[in-house]
């Protein structure tokens, strides 16, 4: 195929893959150059994400892949799982965001909360596409400090009452589920919060895109407004309990986004690299100047950093060990270093770089709000020096 | 001083190019090896025996000819159990085939056949002691394997076009043979032979290929690519991967890795940006002329000649200029 | 139904290529492999018809040292049924030595059609399907373009130069692929995590003596540099005289 993306592996990060995750990172980066490469510049344009994708992004497999054969998944590792990611969102942050959700934060929690029933019935459908979920955690004002939310969840006699409002909500307006974070208790009990599976035919339940965005355009970013919505008993996630529960939904999206920074950063330095070679000025390639030297020996040194952090990462995490505030460090730097690669790249493309045709600016401009969702690096500045001092700067 | 073999293709009656190429490496052959004579195989419909004496002028000295009612059209276990059963009897030292579509399927049948090796789609050969050596690209073009092929006979195909025939004055003798097994027997029957389109070169014999991609943004405006083809009076039009999977183009005019490779004396590259697989099959092409409005297009490393700008401007302007000059020569 | 495809692992056409220290193998470092171009197709082709027509099922076989394992199990991710890998610690280049193990192992096997991509993108030599399908003493069809299986036979179009041509055929049948028969699928997740379970045999390759051999590779040589004769419609009376006069092809 013309123009297939060879990634970057200065260090043979490759010779510590199993030959299944090279297979299913090949697979996924052929899937990515075939079917969304040729579309994204267009959905990114006009705003709009590439729904046609989604029935082969469910036939290949990538909706919660690292969940169990069972429910009608992959049953893949957790490194093949962010492989995944990274090789989606070497295409788009804004698709690997709509994997992320549907996998880590809509599937992971019905798996790890639900009943039997619960995962029986909607993991296959969400694994086939049929359903598409968004995750309810953030609010309008409770964004880093979702603790802090004011949706309510009362029960009645005939279920549970859910009132409030939900705020930059990915897959919002076209999902078909939501998994509703609510307080069931006084407003300042964090214990209180419990998830609730609600469909989106639900009476009291509206989803609303919102427009004006400037990163992440080829993605539904909306919000959600809960009015007297009222699902049955049975919507509870009955092991949920506490701010613990969404948080623990959280570090597995963090997990794959850590991932996804290595495919946007790689996508933008073989971008980069490549057009230094060919772009002559003055005679001769840029790649052949100090400056855009030291930028693409700049953009390979972190991506390679990222490479093999993030393995071991992904290592600990199929030993079961890894911690939260070890997928904070990885979701920090690998976040903050694509987002300079995106940046430089989009530099040394000169002119070019502002055109669509080229994706570094897309990259760098969507890569914003990676560095903000999901915990902002802000956020994990201080979850890390708490992790290390054990004192609290919040 | 053996005899050489040499199969003369031939479709609907009439001998092919190829069929002069297979024969003249013949001649080349047994010139080399001290002279010998050489045999060539000439098999078809009733009628083709006609043909047999024109492959003297390539040096052929006996044409042994197969015809058969049941043999208008290509059968392929008939003819290669008859050349089998010729080359085993000649006891020839090398026996030449052709690399084209109908040689490619019919060399390793025989090969197999006489239970020796092949070597396919030589450039180059000579003939080293007890063993052929030849010159052979490999690798979509990016390399040139030397290939040494032991035992005899050495059965070989020729890439089309490698050979330049030599003129040979010769006037062969005529033998008729029957075909080694009855084509009514034959488990693979060729039932047509549709020509394409109408009576256009084909890429393989083009000296000229005009070929479009991308860059023409829609399947009529093949029609500006086809202006300049005709312009030119012997070209053929190819087209990339990109256009033939999108449907502007026949498959069977795809110029590639996968596609068919050509080797033209002139090769014009219009809104084609060069992506290796498209290289691959063009690549040897002795005049390359690219037209693309991306100056940084990785074609115009391979291009001796290129012209930067917008290819509906450029283009018909070339149609224009080479009818002119092809008008006043 | 019971179709085997032959399937060969090669390097990435993509990639740039050196000459190994010994001039007659590519230099290892950087390659990478995968199923060739043409084999891809009939793997595809061999599922479709499983597919269609079933049930039946898909072996894959290749010749070659433990490498070809992961190629193997690529066409079994793809959703072949299982694998065959005819050991040999080198390929040979000479197509009838591979035609020689590919027979050996097929023709007992009872299949209905043997696939092979028409072929190799690296050694390009075009002879192992013919080839093993006389060993096998079956029918063969090359090239194909178009093919249909129906009733105990097929059909098929092959393409010539300027024309193409129409074959009926009777089953069992070796049949090459060549473009525009079918695009192969991507191995799915599920088809990968399966792959590692799927029975894959080896067993040694009866490969025979191989008299075709490498001499020697070498890359083309370079083309000399070429020039952009000019911008836009203006610079075609200089490219028409270029032509003309010096690389006097018009």
């Amino acid at each position: 195929m013309a123009n297939s993306f060879a990634g970057v592996d200065f260090y043979d990060a490759d010779g510590l893959l199993s030959e299944e995750e090279r297979a299913v990172r090949d697979t996924v980066r052929a899937w990515v150059d075939e079917h969304l490469m040729p579309v994204i510049g267009d959905a990114y344009i006009k705003g709009e994400f590439p729904r046609q994708l989604i029935p082969g992004m469910a036939e290949l497999g990538v909706l919660g892949a690292n969940l169990p054969e069972e429910y009608g998944c992959a049953g893949l590792n957790n490194v093949a799982y962010g492989l995944i990611m990274q090789e989606l969102e070497r295409g788009d942050s804004g698709i690997r965001s709509f994997a992320s959700v549907q996998g880590a934060l809509v599937m992971y929690p019905i798996y790890t909360f639900g009943t039997e029933e619960q995962k029986k019935y909607w993991l296959p459908r969400l694994a086939t596409g049929k359903d598409i979920g968004c995750f309810g955690l953030t609010e309008p004002d409770y964004g880093s400090n979702p603790g802090g939310m004011i949706t309510t969840a009362r029960e009645t006699k005939d279920g549970w009452l859910l009132n409030g409002a939900k705020m930059w909500i990915t897959n919002g307006s076209q999902a078909t589920v939501s998994i509703i974070w609510a307080k069931t208790g006084a407003i300042d009990d964090t214990r209180s919060i419990r998830g609730f599976i609600v469909p989106s035919t639900t009476k009291g339940y509206t989803a609303k895109d919102q427009k004006g965005k400037l990163s992440l355009r080829a993605s539904d970013t909306s919000e959600i407004v809960l009015q007297d919505c009222l699902v049955p008993k049975d919507a509870i996630l009955p092991k949920s309990g506490g701010i613990k529960s969404p948080l623990m939904c959280l570090t597995q999206a963090r997990y794959g986004i850590a991932w996804g920074g290595i495919g946007a950063a790689m996508a933008c330095f073989d971008e980069a690299l490549s057009y230094s070679k060919n772009r002559v000025m003055f005679g001769k390639p840029i790649g052949q100047t100090q400056l855009q030297q030291s930028r693409l020996a700049e953009m390979l040194t972190e991506i390679t950093k990222a490479q093999l952090l993030t393995l071991q990462l992904g290592r600990l995490k199929d030993k079961g060990t890894m911690t939260p505030d070890q997928v904070s460090l990885a979701k920090r730097n690998n976040i903050n270093m694509a987002c300079e690669a995106a940046r430089e790249a989009r530099r040394l493309l000169g002119a070019n770089g502002i055109l669509v045709e080229y994706h570094s600016m897309r990259h760098m401009a969507n890569l914003e709000s990676v560095y903000t969702y999901e915990g902002t690096h802000d956020m994990h500045t201080l979850i890390l020096g708490q992790a290390v001092t054990g004192l609290s700067a919040f | 001083m053996a005899n050489a073999f040499a199969f003369a293709e031939s479709r609907g009656g009439e001998l092919r190019k190829v069929a002069f190429e297979s024969v003249s490496a013949a001649r080349q052959a047994a010139d080399a090896t001290g002279g010998g004579e050489v045999h060539a195989l000439l098999v078809g419909a009733p009628g083709i025996g006609g043909k047999a004496a024109a492959l003297g002028r390539a040096g052929a000295d006996v044409v042994v000819v197969v015809e058969h009612a049941g043999l208008e059209r290509y059968s392929p276990e008939v003819y290669a159990a008859t050349a089998a059963e010729r080359i085993r009897a000649g006891g020839y030292r090398v026996a030449f085939f052709t690399a084209s579509a109908e040689g490619r399927d019919l060399a390793p049948r025989v090969a197999a056949a006489l239970d020796v090796s092949m070597a396919s789609d030589l450039t180059a050969f000579a003939i080293e002691g007890d063993a052929l050596v030849g010159q052979h690209p490999t690798h979509i073009g990016k390399i040139i394997t030397t290939v040494r092929l032991a035992g005899t006979p050495a059965v070989v195909t020729l890439r089309p076009g490698a050979v330049t025939v030599v003129e040979a004055a010769r006037t062969p003798r005529v033998e008729q043979a029957a075909p080694a097994l009855d084509p009514a027997a034959a488990r693979v029957v060729v039932t047509a032979i549709g020509a394409k389109g109408d009576a256009q070169l084909d890429l393989a014999d083009a000296p000229v290929v005009v070929a479009g991609g991308r860059g023409l943004r829609e399947a009529a405006n093949f029609a500006l690519v086809e202006a300049l083809a005709a312009a030119f009076g012997n070209a053929a039009v190819g087209a990339t991967r990109a256009v033939t999977d999108d449907g502007w183009r026949d498959p069977s005019t795809q110029i590639g890795q996968t596609g068919r490779t050509v080797s033209p004396a002139l090769y014009v590259a219009v809104g084609i940006s060069g992506a290796v697989q498209h290289l691959a099959g063009m690549r040897t092409s002795k005049t390359i002329v690219a037209i693309n409005k991306d100056k940084d297009a990785p074609i115009f490393k391979v291009a001796d000649y290129g012209i930067v700008g917008d290819l509906f401007e450029v283009v018909p302007r070339l149609t224009e200029e080479v009818r002119k000059a092809r008008a006043s020569q | 139904m019971k179709i085997a495809v032959c399937i060969k692992r090669v390097p990435d056409m993509d990639l740039r290529f050196a000459i190994g220290a010994g001039g007659k193998a590519l230099d290892p470092a950087g390659l990478k492999y995968d199923i060739a171009d043409f084999d891809g197709y009939a793997v595809e082709v061999g599922l479709r018809l499983v597919e269609q027509q079933g049930p039946g099922e898909v072996v894959v076989v290749s010749v070659g040292p433990t490498a070809v394992q992961e190629t193997l199990r690529k066409a079994l991710g793809m959703g072949a049924d299982r694998a065959i890998q005819l050991s040999a610690e080198d390929v040979p280049f000479d197509g009838m030595a591979i035609a020689r193990a590919l027979a050996a192992e097929l023709k007992d096997g009872g299949y209905d059609l043997v696939l092979f991509g028409r072929m190799a993108t690296d050694s390009a030599n075009q002879t192992v399907g013919p080839m093993t399908a006389h060993l096998m003493g079956v029918p063969c069809v090359s090239a194909v373009s178009k093919l249909d299986i129906a009733g105990g036979g097929g059909t098929a179009e092959r393409q010539l130069e300027g024309a193409s041509e129409k074959v009926e055929f009777p089953l069992p049948a070796v049949v090459t692929i060549d473009e525009g028969v079918a695009r192969p699928r991507l191995p799915s997740l599920k088809g990968i995590m399966a792959a590692k379970k799927k029975p894959l045999e080896v067993k040694p390759a009866q490969l025979g003596e191989a008299r075709l051999t490498v001499q020697s590779i070498a890359l083309p040589p370079d083309r000399p540099p070429g020039r952009i004769v000019g911008e836009g419609a203006d610079a075609v009376p200089e490219l028409v005289r270029l032509l003309q006069t010096e690389a006097k092809v018009l």
